[in-house]
């Protein structure tokens, strides 16, 4: 049993097809990074795994549960599931600490102290401890988002989404976020959307290339950047690598 | 000539006071009902089901374009001919409350529209109900950008207590105009003593809630409501 | 009786807030603290107890005004106090580079204010005038008070010679409601005439709620 599975998703709005048809799978703490043009559905594709924004037709099934399923427990099953956003998304009224700490003391029913204390041990590992106090406003872009991943962390999800996670920010505050990624690498599952070329090489188990609504290729690093199938494929990064220069 | 009159405050203090503590007393039970009644309505606005939002719309446009005056006519002298009578004080606070919530339904619904779309969705990421990420994310920043305009409503709704003195209510402005009927030559000095008495409850207000404005402000809002 | 106290209290309350808002925010330190211990005043106390004051506490002094007079001057007074506010901040909402430019190009102070930086002040103004404008109508029913023969003090009258309260009030409140629509309505169209790409506070929309 494949810990996440998409099968067949269709997401349209209005009259505008954005997912035509998308299957794949992510096992137990694999990494899997998806690529592709903007505007190919990518953000749309995570969101419909979570049901944020429902898919109209297709399943997505999470450790053996249907999320798609009009009985599924959503509240319960999002616990499963954390979320980093491209616009961090922090709560602006609460501390960084309360902002990892909401989740467990709210949704997970822990204990006020017990909670502190996880919320304490998730930012030590974003390297975040000592801003423990501050709020949103006075965080850079990156320490926000490093706050946003804690947050997810803290929820000891199945699997992470991460929707254009350095995006939003200036390139210098860039590494930081993708070295806390990079150390979660095989500690539990990520699906990544990113441009990030460099990250996508080295740490992805699998890489995806979506276009126009479609998975047009899969596979390794090694396989996708040197080697791949489809004429698309090799002309995208191809063009990728040389804008980003190999890394 | 003139500072004859005077006497007619210092007599009276004690009557004039025993009606400031019902204008603060009809002031503070209103401003709390309505400030209740309007973040629930604001929220059945901006989260309810239709056709809620449509009828509370409606609610909004009937009770702001009605004079207070008239509101109150309506609930005392117009209830009681149908023989449902009820006490003047008790007449004025659902007056007050029926007329303040209207704009406090405004204030409140800038303040979650100015609130980012994000919060919600990132507490759903987390497993949040609805209704938990709705008192847990959205009800404390909402209250924090209230502020402003919730003051500036309490104010008016000290000053619009003076209406009350229209059906009878024995407030503050009442008084004031039960010593010009018995005597009225220190008017003048009694009607200016009862102004400077509300100057000082608004300007202590105002105070006081600028502090707690400046206290919670979140950083990164800009919300300003008028009334 | 009630649309002309509210026509002409506008109107008044328009002038005297322009000079309030210009006061303040122009002027020398003597003339923007007086500006503002005025508005501290008038929007520190309620209308009716300004009314009255006008009123029934000025021939103390020998000041006597007939009603009519007293409640224009009340209403305006107060309005004016209010509309101080709208324009003030409509007034500092344009950016100071508004000022500099027309200084530059050789205009006075008075020259700028009057052709650059009011025309774009009262279009900003238009929606929390309008809010004015409704409100206003609403409160001169407090000139009941005074003795003013106005829409509710005649719907008192009624309702008392015939006993049927709920009726009267109602048919006024409608009348009020109707009122209050019809104005909303033309200050849009207004608005719509005059308005400049480019200029209005998005906040514009949250304003408008009568």
């Amino acid at each position: 049993m494949h810990m996440l599975e998409v099968k067949d998703i269709h997401k349209s709005y209005g009259s505008y097809e954005v997912l035509k048809g998308v299957s794949f799978s992510v096992e137990k703490e694999e990494t899997k990074v998806i690529i592709g043009t903007s505007g190919t559905g990518k953000s749309t594709l995570l969101k419909c795994i979570n049901q944020l924004d429902p898919p109209d037709k297709g399943e997505v099934w999470l450790e053996g549960e249907e999320l798609t399923s009009p009985s599924a427990d959503l509240n319960r099953i999002r616990q499963k599931i954390g979320f980093v956003f491209q616009d961090f998304n922090l709560f602006n009224h609460l501390t960084a600490m309360q902002n990892v700490s909401i989740g467990l003391e709210k949704v997970k029913k822990m204990e006020k102290g017990k909670a502190r204390e996880k919320a304490i041990e998730e930012l030590k590992k974003v390297g975040l401890e000592k801003q423990a106090d501050q709020y949103p406003a006075q965080l850079s872009g990156g320490q926000k988002q490093r706050v946003g991943i804690a947050r997810a962390l803290a929820m000891d999800p199945a699997i992470i989404l991460f929707d254009e996670p350095t995006s939003a920010l200036d390139p210098e505050l860039i590494g930081d976020v993708l070295e806390v990624m990079k150390n979660l690498a095989g500690k539990v599952a990520m699906l990544i959307v990113t441009h990030e070329m460099g990250f996508a090489r080295n740490v992805a188990d699998e890489i995806i290339f979506m276009e126009g609504g479609h998975i047009i290729e899969c596979g390794s690093p090694d396989q996708m950047f040197n080697n791949a199938c489809k004429a698309r494929t090799r002309e995208f990064l191809g063009k990728i690598s040389t804008l980003y220069g190999k890394e | 000539m003139i500072l004859l009159g005077i006497d007619s405050v210092t007599n009276n203090l004690p009557f004039l006071f025993e009606g400031l503590g019902i204008t603060i007393e009809l002031t503070l039970i209103s401003v709390v009902l309505a400030s209740i009644f309007g973040i629930v309505l604001a929220m059945g606005r901006a989260y309810g089901k239709q056709p809620l939002p449509f009828l509370i719309y409606v609610y909004e446009k009937i009770f702001r374009g009605l004079p207070l005056l008239v509101i109150f006519f309506l609930i005392y002298f117009g209830l009681s001919q149908q023989g449902i009578h009820i006490k003047a004080f008790y007449a004025a606070v659902i007056g007050l409350v029926l007329h303040s919530t209207a704009y406090q339904i405004q204030i409140y619904r800038s303040a979650i529209h100015a609130i980012p779309e994000g919060q919600k969705t990132a507490a759903m990421s987390l497993g949040m109900s609805r209704l938990k990420t709705i008192y847990y994310i959205i009800l404390p920043q909402v209250l924090r950008l209230s502020i402003p305009g919730w003051s500036n409503e309490f104010t008016i709704l000290l000053k619009d207590s003076s209406i009350a003195f229209s059906i009878g209510v024995f407030e503050l402005m009442a008084r004031g105009d039960a010593i010009n009927s018995m005597n009225p030559q220190g008017i003048l000095y009694v009607l200016l003593f009862i102004a400077f008495l509300y100057f000082i409850l608004v300007f202590s207000i105002n105070r006081g809630l600028n502090y707690l404005e400046k206290r919670y402000k979140i950083s990164g809002y800009e919300v300003t409501a008028v009334r | 009786m009630t649309l002309l106290l509210t026509f002409v209290a506008i109107s008044v309350g328009f002038a005297i807030g322009l000079l309030l808002a210009l006061g303040r925010v122009y002027g020398n330190k003597i003339i923007s603290y007086s500006c503002i211990a005025y508005l501290e005043i008038f929007r520190g106390t309620p209308l009716l107890v300004q009314l009255f004051i006008i009123y029934y506490g000025l021939p103390a002094v020998g000041i006597i005004f007939t009603p009519i007079t007293a409640a224009l001057i009340g209403l305006s007074l107060n309005s004016g106090a209010y509309q101080a506010e709208y324009l003030r901040g409509s007034i500092q909402a344009i950016p100071a580079n508004q000022m500099i430019a027309g200084r530059t190009l050789g205009m006075t102070r008075f020259q700028s204010i009057r052709s650059i930086i009011l025309p774009q002040a009262l279009r900003i103004s238009i929606p929390a005038w309008s809010n004015e404008l409704i409100y206003l109508f609403k409160y001169t029913s407090i000139v009941v008070y005074i003795q003013v023969r106005d829409l509710t003090f005649q719907a008192k009258d009624i309702a008392t010679q015939s006993s049927r309260y709920l009726e009267t009030f109602l048919i006024v409140a409608l009348i009020y409601l109707l009122f209050t629509y019809i104005f909303s309505e033309i200050v849009d169209q207004v608005e719509k005439h005059v308005r400049i790409p480019g200029i209005g506070l998005s906040q514009t929309i949250v304003k408008r709620n009568a």
